[in-house]
Formats: C-alpha cells, structure tokens, sequence
C-alpha cells in the first residue's frame, strides 16, 4: 500500500475557483450586460437629466421648479390621494370578501375566488371609457337614478373616476394576499388561544389580525404602486392633474429635452420605493409564513340565514361592479350609438369588421412583439435562475436582484429612459433612431416583465430537487444531456406559464408603447385602443379591440392556470 | 484481497472544521460495507465524493487501481442511489432504467434486454411502462436500485436508502437488499446513520463523527470493543464509569473497585454492556439501590446507582422470573471479560 501514502493536493481549477462553468459565467455575463443596456443605463440617465442643469453642472433647480408649479404640486398630491384612497376603497371591497372565505362555509366561495380573478383579465384602461358611460354623469346608472330619485352620484367625477376604476381592478391584489396569510393561520393557533380563555374581539385583535397583517400590507403597497405608477387610466379618463399624465406630457408636448418630466420619473420612482420600503419595514420581523404549517385555516364557521342573505347580496353587488367593465366595453363593441342613454341604441357587428380590415397590422404586431417578449423573459429567466441556484459564481445574487428591481420601475418611466438613452443611436441600415425602432417595445416589454418570469423559473428549478441532475450525471449523463433530458423537459410547465404571464401582461401594456410607438404601422393593440378610444365615433372600434385583447388574455391567463396545475400535480405525486 | 474503494487520507472543506478530516479507508472487492454517523458526521458528503458530487481538498479516492479523484461523475462508472430515489418524473419506469444505458451506447436490443433483465431482478416487470408517481415508495425504492445496478457499475452506493420506507418495509428491503449485492458480487456502501440497519448489512463497518473515522470493523467488533465512547454510546446502549487504573490493572471509581481489567495506569473510562452485568445478592458483588425499573418484554431494565455512578442493568426475562423492586439493594457482577477500556 505505498502508494496509497503519498498525499495528493489538489489545485482547483478556474471552473472550481469561480464556481461555474465557462458556459455559466457567459450566461451570467449575458444576462447582465441586458440589463445594464436597457435598464440601469436608462434609469441612471433619467436621474442623471433630472439633476443636470442649462450649464451641465448639478442642480437641484429642477425639483424647486417642480414644487413652484401649482399644476405639479396639485398633480403630487393628486397622485398620492387616488393611489391611497384607491387602497382604501379595494380594501372595503377585498376584507369581507376574504373574511367570508376564510370564515364561514359558504357556499358561494368559489364564485368570490372567481371573482378575484376576473378583474385582472382586463387592464383598466380598457374598461375606462365604458365605465364613463355606465356610471358617468350622464351614464346609465345615474340617468336611472336622476330619473327615479332625482340625484345622481358622482362615481366618475375627476380623481374619483381614476379611484373606481381602479380600485374596481386592483382589489384581487389584497383579496389573494389577504387570503393567502388566512388560510396560513393554523386552526390550532386559534384553538389554543381559546384554550386559554381567548374569543371574539380578543381573539381578532391577538391572534388573528397579526397573523393576517403582512399578506394584507404586502397587498395594499401593491396597490398603492401600480395605482401610483398608472398613466393610461388617467388619461383615458381625461384626468391629467397627476403625476404620470403630467410627465408623459411634458415628454410627448414638450419635448425630450425637457428637465420636469425627468423630474416627475425620479419622483414616481422614489415614491413606489418609499412605498414599497414602508410596507417592508412595517413588516418587519413580522412575517411568520414560513414559521407556519399550513394548517388550512381558522375554523369555520356556519353562517346564520340572515347572515347567508347579506354575504350573498354583497357578493352579487360585487359581482356586478366587477363585471360592469367587462359588460360595458362588450356593449360598447357592438353598438351604433351610445350617448346620454341607459343603454345603446342599437346594436352592430360593424365595428368588428372594421377593426379585423383596418387593424389586423396591431394584432399581428401585437403577438410579434409580446410573443418575443415573452420569449426573452423566458430564456434570460430560466438561465438566471439556473446560475443563481446551481452555482456559486460571484455577484450572480446582484444580477438578480437587479433584474427583480425592474419590478419596481413603471413603464412610462422606463420608456423616458429607453427613448432618451437611444434616440440619438441610429441603426445603420436605415437610419432610423434605435429607440423608436419597433424592437425597443420588445425590450421594454421584456425587462419590465423578467420579475415575474424569472420568478416563475425560479420556482421550478427550486422544485427540481438537485439530487435528479446527479442521479443523470451519476449514470453517465454530461452537464449538457442533463440538461436537456432532465431539466429542460421538468421546467417546461414553469417556463411556459412565465411565458404566457409576461406575453399577456405585455399585450395590454401602454404606457412604455405610448412613448416609444412613433409611427402608426408599428403600433400594437394597446396602443390602438388608446388612439381609437380619444374621440367619440373611434369608440365603437376601440372597444372592440379591447375585446379582442380580454379574449386574447384570458386565453393566455387560463392556458398558464391550467399548465400550472397540471404541473403541480405531477411534481406532488413524484416524491 | 482485491481492492474495491480507496479513500486515501481525504479532507474534504477549507478552515478549521472540515467537513471530512484526514480520512482513510480501504473497502475489499465484493464488500458490502456501511458509513454509521449521526448527521453532520460527514458520512454523506464522502459517499458524495467517491460519486465524484464534489473532489476532495486534499487526497486520493481509487476504485480498484483507477484513480478517480479528478475524473467527472459521469465517468465514473459508480452506481448511487439517492435518500430520495430521484426518480425522474417525466419518464417511465423503463426509460428511467435505460437512461444509464443509452448514454453508454448500447445497442437497442442490448438496452432492452438489460432493462427487462433489471426490472426483473427487482420484481417491477409488469410495471415498466408506469410513472414514477404511480408507484409505491417501496417500488420506487427498487426502481432506483434496477436504474443503478443496470449500468453494472464497479461500486454501489447507497444513500440512507431505506429512510423513506415504513418499518416493516424497512426490514424486508434490508434483507433484498444483501441478497442482491450477493447475487451480483457488487462492492457496496452503505451510508446510514441507524446503527441496526448497519449491523444488519454490513460486513464491516465504518463509525464516523465531526468528520473523522472513530473506528473500522466488523459489527460484532464495534459492538464488543469500542475504542472511544462515542463508539460505545452510538452503537447501543454502554455504561461508562470514569475512574483510575491503578498499578496491577485494578480499576478503581467512586463506588466500585474491578480488579484484573488491565490497560495503562492512570486516568481511564471503561465500558460495559448492560447485558453483560449480572445481579446478585448485595453481598455478592459491587452493592447498587435500585432507582428506576423498565420493563420492556424480553428483558427488564433496572437503573441502578452504586456510589457516585449510575449503572444500567438489563436481566433477561421470562415468566416467573423474580423481579426487584424500586428501592432495593442488589449486588453487581461485573466480568473483567466483558469490559472494554476506552481511548
């Protein structure tokens, strides 16, 4: 056994020092480099313009400028005012919804998780135009009520509009994450405090309020942001006294030069982080999901007949708001005239015709640039979320925190930023500017939807116990059969669900295609919605496009549901 | 002696606490041989590297005369199956057992003649064309092994293989699981941290902890002579007296006095079996009271305190055997024979 004496030391080699493979780091690098170009370089230049003055050097000049200006003060707390009063208004409408599930057998529940779902399908400002003619000044309801009572409510008037309409679209957020923190409560957490002499108030405000705080926190900032974030509801409904409208203005009337819409970006970015931060920070050593088992929730509850009646009225009074969008645009879409009247005239297919002769160039760019999209967010997500998982190289946690943060950016800020890094780069074979290049809207689109895709691929490598790439490479599988035979075909459901997310979400984004649409045949659905719905006789044909994206949506969002069921029942029953 | 496995002075990790310290082992051709450690021994992670999941900081790791320690997993021709059997779910039973044999290049007929010669090996014939999924946790455990010992590899590895059964499952898969590595005359590993699953496979084993080898040998030796008292402790129940070998191989402690036990004189710890001390009259042998009693069906278990020290004693039973009560004194009888003396 001599030879068994001589001690071997090992040098590591590069791949063992990095901790990845060549091919690895050039993914890591790739991905990074992405996002250095078309996200941090855009969104450094937007703060970098809004601090720069007339001579180049720093100033702070433009932000005095932004809050001498009445309109901007006024559009600062305007923005502020709808963004929380829409999270109050949802709030009125998502509590009881989750209370009634999570407390009460009821039979109806399934119809509530129904109706957090339907919303979601229709972007807001589709439905904006329609809600005006339902529950305007001289909508239906308020002809109705004017000609029965002889009042009318102002649902629609000014911010009001943007807050219902809103609130009517956000409020899934803080049903699904209120929901979610409930049904985490284990009964036994509430078993015992009644053991010990716990009920009724006492019981709410101990046990289960702290418990079911951080999903409605993590709901309500959700809201806050994306209603704080939102341009094209505002402007559909002609409310421009905001700060995204007052920005894309500025962008669009004044010029690329201009300081103040630079400004206003750096606001609404450090806003949505502010409020991102506080709800963080309130949240603080307070979320106790992953100490929790699961237990399926509180007990429940029979409910009393009365009790039956209430939840259910209140349920279909819902239903009917939350459908109202829906309803509305429909009609819309096949109307002749609706004007001043409860409901249309008379009815037409006439717009449809006229949208599938004139549009078909958006629904085709439509499914062009979101299928890309899509496409991108896919294979940059899977491959990130490989490197962050399954190696140890270094910064590769930076890059994906990055790639997350874009979730915190809104659209029309990242548009400013695209178009103001790009626009003077032109593409050498026509000359064109890069920013307004039709493939920009594919980035665009692509970055502000990687979060979600790199989440979804995330999750499905995290289910990929690593011990079935092993057991490949143990019977003689290299890195790239492994790969391709195990990984890839494991992940295919995940990757596909990210994919269906980000084309769907994509489809009905505006507010990057406002800025960065610059002529008419490159122009998808979203935008042609938007142009359509501006004056009276387009929008017959605006609602039907926008009925053709809630088709082309819902399409997408069951295909994504089922996929990820069906997935899910495989991976529970693999083990 | 042929040589299966060699683990040739590995450590495995940076720092001052590795995960593996200086580890030598020899495994002969044709042995079926068992890791015992609690987690965190480090047991695992050098079944790992002799897998190729990881190469050693420092050492050598030979399977026959081959070295290995720098060769990938996939060249390594060793066969491993996982704690969680890594079934792949998207394939069928068949195409999980010819995975292993299509990367060798094997022709059609050949792959399909192994396969149905493994899937019947194991029993699972009929049912190669089922999900993973589909499958009992017994099944699936044999399904894991048919994929390995397919590829007819030069050493079995063998992760907690039997953690995910129910008892009685456990025992009859432990007796498959010797007959099978017969049969096939396969080197094996066996990495466990139960130290009857050890026993009961094993021919020999190796007691690991912190990292480091406490002691090589067959399952009678590690139980009859352990050499330190994590040895004693893991492998079934020891009491350990601390007291002074005196000049002549009297063991002297608080309370007790053992003549002819032998070893270097000076501070020591010994071990003895509580089967191994019998009960007499109080004046019969080393004076103990009587704390605690068990009864647990094939013996009875007193707890017993002698001066300062507390001794287990186990007295075999059957019907009619006389039992002592809580409280009264017994006399001792510890056979200089059966006592070991710890490092």
């Amino acid at each position: 056994m001599s030879a068994l004496s001589t001690i071997a030391v090992a040098r590591p080699s590069l791949t063992v020092r990095l901790g990845g493979s060549p091919a690895q780091i050039a993914i890591l690098v790739g991905v990074a480099l992405f996002l250095i170009a078309f996200l941090i370089v855009p969104i450094l230049r937007v703060i970098m313009v809004a601090f720069t003055g007339h001579d180049g050097g720093f100033t702070l000049i433009h932000f005095s400028d932004f809050f001498d200006n009445a309109l901007l003060r006024d559009s600062f707390w305007n923005s502020i005012y709808v963004a929380a009063m829409t999270v109050v208004v949802a709030s009125l409408i998502a509590v009881p919804l989750a209370t009634i599930i999570a407390r009460f057998n009821f039979r109806g529940a399934a119809l509530i998780h129904t109706l957090g779902v339907v919303p979601l399908v229709m972007p807001p400002f589709v439905g904006a135009v329609a809600m005006q003619l339902i529950y305007g000044r001289n909508g239906s309801i308020n002809l109705l009520l004017n000609e029965w009572f002889g009042f009318r409510i102002p649902f629609m008037e000014g911010l009001n509009g943007v807050i219902f309409v809103e609130a009517l679209h956000y409020f899934p957020f803080i049903l699904l994450n209120l929901s979610a923190s409930l049904s985490n409560i284990d009964s036994a957490m509430e078993e015992s405090a009644q053991n010990l002499g716990a009920h009724g108030l006492t019981l709410f405000r101990k046990i289960v309020f702290p418990l079911a705080l951080p999903g409605y926190i993590a709901g309500a900032a959700l809201v806050f942001v994306k209603v704080f974030d939102d341009l094209a509801t505002p402007l559909l409904l002609n409310v421009t006294n905001m700060l995204a409208p007052q920005a894309y203005l500025k962008i669009t009337s004044v010029g690329i030069n201009d300081p103040m819409g630079y400004v206003i970006s750096v606001i609404m970015i450090l806003c949505s982080l502010g409020a991102m931060a506080l709800a963080a920070l309130t949240l603080r050593g307070r979320d106790f999901s992953t100490q929790q088992r699961g237990g399926g929730g509180l007990s429940r509850r029979t409910m009393s007949r009365a009790g039956n009646i209430a939840a259910g009225s209140f349920i279909v009074m819902i239903l009917l708001l939350v459908l109202s969008p829906h309803i509305g645009i429909f009609l819309l879409s096949i109307a002749t005239v609706w004007s001043y009247a409860v409901l249309p005239d008379g009815f037409t297919l006439a717009h449809y015709t006229s949208v599938f002769r004139e549009s078909g160039q958006m629904i085709s760019n439509t499914i062009l640039y979101c299928g890309l999209a899509g496409l991108i967010d896919v294979v940059l997500g899977a491959s990130l979320a490989y490197v962050v998982l399954r190696t140890r190289l270094p910064g590769r946690k930076l890059v994906e925190q990055v790639a997350m943060s874009a979730v915190a950016v809104p659209g029309l800020v990242l548009g400013i930023g695209l178009l103001r890094t790009y626009y003077d780069v032109q593409l050498p074979w026509s000359g064109e500017s890069l920013a307004t290049f039709w493939f920009m809207l594919v980035i665009a689109y692509a970055v502000r939807r990687l979060p979600y895709a790199l989440a979804a691929a995330t999750a499905a490598i995290q289910q990929l116990h690593v011990s079935l790439e092993e057991a490949a490479e143990n019977l003689g599988a290299g890195k790239f059969t492994t790969l391709t035979r195990i990984v890839v075909p494991l992940m295919t459901g995940g990757l596909l669900a990210g994919f269906v997310t980000s084309f769907a979400t994509a489809s009905v984004e505006l507010a990057a295609t406002l800025i960065l649409v610059a002529r008419a045949p490159d122009a998808p659905l979203a935008y042609g919605i938007y142009v359509y719905m501006q004056s009276a006789a387009g929008r017959g044909p605006g609602a039907a496009l926008g009925v053709i994206a809630v088709v082309v949506v819902s399409i997408a969002t069951y295909l994504a549901y089922r996929v990820a069921e069906r997935e899910r029942g495989l991976k529970s029953r693999a083990f | 002696m042929a040589r299966g496995v060699s683990i040739d002075h590995v450590t495995f990790g940076y720092g001052a606490t590795p995960v593996l310290e200086d580890v030598s082992l020899e495994v002969e051709r044709g042995q079926f041989f068992a890791f015992l450690g609690p987690s965190g021994s480090g047991k695992t992670t050098l079944l790992r590297l002799i897998a190729g999941f990881g190469t050693p900081t420092v050492g050598r790791i030979l399977i026959g005369d081959r070295d290995v320690t720098r060769l990938p997993p996939w060249s390594r021709n060793v066969g491993m199956v996982f704690q969680s059997y890594a079934l792949w779910p998207h394939m069928s039973v068949r195409k999980n057992v010819a995975f292993g044999l299509e990367r060798r290049k094997l022709s059609r007929a050949e792959i399909d003649r192994k396969v149905a010669a493994a899937l019947d090996l194991v029993g699972l014939t009929h049912f190669a064309e089922r999900r993973p999924a589909q499958l009992s946790g017994g099944q699936q455990q044999r399904v894991a092994l048919a994929r390995t010992v397919v590829i007819e590899p030069e050493v079995l590895l063998l992760d907690e293989p039997l953690s995910n059964l129910d008892a009685r499952l456990r025992v009859e898969m432990r007796v498959e699981l010797r007959q099978l590595q017969r049969k096939l005359g396969i080197t094996a590993i066996y990495v466990t941290h139960d130290q009857e699953d050890a026993n009961a496979v094993a021919d020999s084993i190796a007691v690991l902890d912190q990292g480091r080898i406490q002691q090589i040998g067959t399952p009678m030796e590690l139980y009859d002579r352990p050499v330190n008292r994590f040895v004693a402790t893991f492998l079934g129940t020891a009491n350990l007296i601390e007291g002074t070998i005196e000049s002549g191989g009297r063991f002297v402690a608080d309370g007790i006095a053992l003549s002819a036990i032998g070893g270097e004189p000076g501070r020591a710890c010994i071990s003895v079996r509580p089967q191994d001390i019998s009960v007499a009259p109080p004046d019969g042998g080393i004076p103990a009271r009587i704390a605690e009693r068990e009864f647990l069906g094939n013996i009875t278990r007193y707890h017993t305190q002698a001066g300062a020290q507390s001794i287990v004693v186990d007295v075999p039973y059957r019907r009619g055997t006389h039992a002592h009560d809580v409280g009264e004194t017994i006399g001792l009888i510890i056979p200089p024979s059966q006592v070991s003396v710890l490092r």
